[in-house]
């Protein structure tokens, strides 16, 4: 079984694509993280798609289920209270060994105001995996021709300093990554360079990158011209950008 | 970061909140025993604690462990907490159980005996002639790292599913999202969120995506969902958020739902003691006098 999940990071891209990967797998809600390291808050349905189904209250960190294809995902909503971030990591991992997931793929992003000279001229997205990542998944993703996330000076204002992988506006993606390295779990993580601003064609790139590999959507047209897949954008995404304006302003 | 109009590189702030975490980190590495010993001392003081004023004695097991309760109505922020006061506390006689001592920057609670409504306070009270209905008067801010206390200490561990909750509460209505303009809307008006086990009706409509709550309220929400306790919460969207006697009147329709059915004997009454309320709470702000 595979876990999806998103690290609260810059511009929220990670949580835009498990929204996306929610609604358009129209994934069924089978619990609740239920933690005092998230702020909490609630609504009603974020995917609902009529009025059946848009009363159902959400919380801030829910659990979702495909199991015609073998997956479950983590949707988080809200930040971390201060100093809770480490000990949310540390609980979620503890769950993800005892409930027997295959692999954890944490889709995230990162400052791209940080890229060196190289990385402004590649690809925006990149990928991490922890050493436990199986030999098949490792030679699948080489094969994609994929970009690893560089190591980078620990310290960026030392000239000495040591190399070292770094995630800035990633929140938790480095704390995961270490701690999934140092217990040995299969983690992949998948980001991309974002600036904050309209993130949901970051969201949307990131999800295909993410398909690139698992191909969990396949295209709905024949026509390979016309070929762009079908995500759904989540009924909650609306108003993204605060209410409508009032007609004398104009 | 990002550049300004006139050539000054700035960093922006990051919606998804992660510069406190990597500032978090890196104090974290740093971090000596005395700092260490600070910040155990700042969660002290930023402790939630249940407490009898009479006796001044804390609660030893969690209010509704201490207490059973079929019917939890919780007003959170100074209007609904008038509303409750006015109309529900006007008939029958309330008697104190516990009122919840915290600190924050925001407020201090105060535990003297008689509270005016400026102060801030969250108090517990149930009817004397039915003790299994509730009401919580609170009209302070619970920050979030005390909201998880704050259930703790008052829902406790054990989760009672026989019992309902109602929660009410206000908003500014610049909240609402919606996509005509906030200005055109009729304020103050109603909005309702409830957990999948309250089958009741709600007295308004319920809150539409994309809108969400945050703070206390959702706290207590997300608890009852979790926790498959029947609860709704009544929201009022207001350009008021002082003490105002329309917002103050919106929550009305309330009075006929199943959850203060009965409580609320004497409607003029009540309106007449929430004129009072208003006109003891009046700040002379004139600066010439």
């Amino acid at each position: 079984m595979s876990f999806f999940q998103p690290a609260v990071s810059v511009g929220n891209v990670g949580q835009l694509a498990i929204d996306l990967i929610i609604s358009t797998l129209n994934m069924r809600k089978i619990g609740y993280f239920y933690t005092d390291c998230l702020v909490p808050i609630v609504g009603n349905n974020p995917y609902a798609t009529e009025e059946d189904n848009s009363t159902e209250l959400s919380t801030n960190a829910e659990v979702y289920s495909l199991p015609s294809k073998k997956l479950v995902a983590l949707q988080l909503r809200s930040i971390f209270i201060k100093y809770k971030s480490k000990s949310f990591c540390e609980k979620l991992l503890s769950w993800v060994q005892s409930s027997g997931c295959a692999k954890v793929i944490v889709l995230s992003s990162t400052h791209s105001y940080q890229r060196n000279d190289l990385q402004l001229r590649s690809t925006p997205f990149r990928y991490l995996l922890t050493p436990s990542v199986q030999k098949n998944v490792q030679s699948k993703i080489q094969s994609l021709n994929w970009q690893e996330m560089e190591k980078s000076p620990c310290i960026p204002q030392m000239d000495d300093s040591e190399f070292c992988v770094r995630v800035p506006g990633g929140g938790i993606t480095k704390t995961l990554y270490d701690e999934s390295c140092s217990k040995e779990i299969q983690m992949v993580v998948l980001l991309k360079f974002v600036s904050e601003g309209d993130n949901i064609p970051d969201a949307l790139g990131l999800v295909e990158y993410l398909n690139e590999w698992l191909q969990i959507i396949k295209p709905c047209s024949v026509n390979p011209a016309t070929s762009a897949l079908p995500w759904k954008i989540p009924s909650s995404w609306r108003l993204l950008f605060g209410s409508g304006l009032p007609p004398a302003l104009f | 970061m990002a550049a300004t109009f006139f050539g000054e590189v700035v960093k922006a702030p990051c919606r998804a909140g992660t510069e406190e975490e990597e500032e978090e980190e890196e104090a974290g590495r740093r971090e000596t025993p005395e700092d260490r010993e600070v910040r155990r001392q700042l969660a002290r003081k930023r402790e939630v604690r249940l407490l009898r004023r009479q006796t001044k004695t804390s609660l030893e097991v969690s209010l509704l462990e201490k207490y059973p309760c079929s019917k939890f109505i919780i007003a959170i922020g100074n209007n609904a907490v008038a509303f409750l006061s006015s109309f529900v506390m006007n008939s029958g006689v309330w008697e104190e159980v516990g009122c919840a001592k915290l600190w924050n920057e925001w407020c201090r609670t105060v535990d003297t005996t008689h509270l005016s409504p400026s102060e801030s306070f969250c108090v517990f009270y149930h009817l004397k002639s039915n003790p299994l209905v509730f009401v919580c008067q609170c009209s302070c801010y619970v920050a979030e790292d005390q909201q998880y206390q704050w259930l703790e200490k008052v829902f406790g561990s054990c989760p009672r599913r026989n019992m309902q909750v109602t929660i009410l509460t206000c908003r500014h209505v610049t909240d609402y999202k919606t996509s005509e303009s906030t200005g055109s809307l009729p304020s103050p008006f109603l909005k309702a969120l409830k957990t999948q086990n309250f089958k009741d009706t709600a007295c308004c409509s319920l809150l539409e995506q994309p809108n969400i709550i945050h703070d206390l309220p959702a706290a207590v929400l997300s608890y009852c969902q979790v926790w498959k306790i029947p609860a709704i919460l009544y929201l009022c969207y207001t350009e008021v958020m002082t003490l105002d006697l329309i917002t103050v009147e919106a929550f009305k329709p309330i009075l006929s739902s199943r959850s203060l059915k009965g409580l609320a004997k004497n409607i003029p009454q009540g309106t007449e003691i929430l004129k009072k309320l208003m006109t003891t709470n009046e700040i002379q702000s004139n600066i010439y006098t």
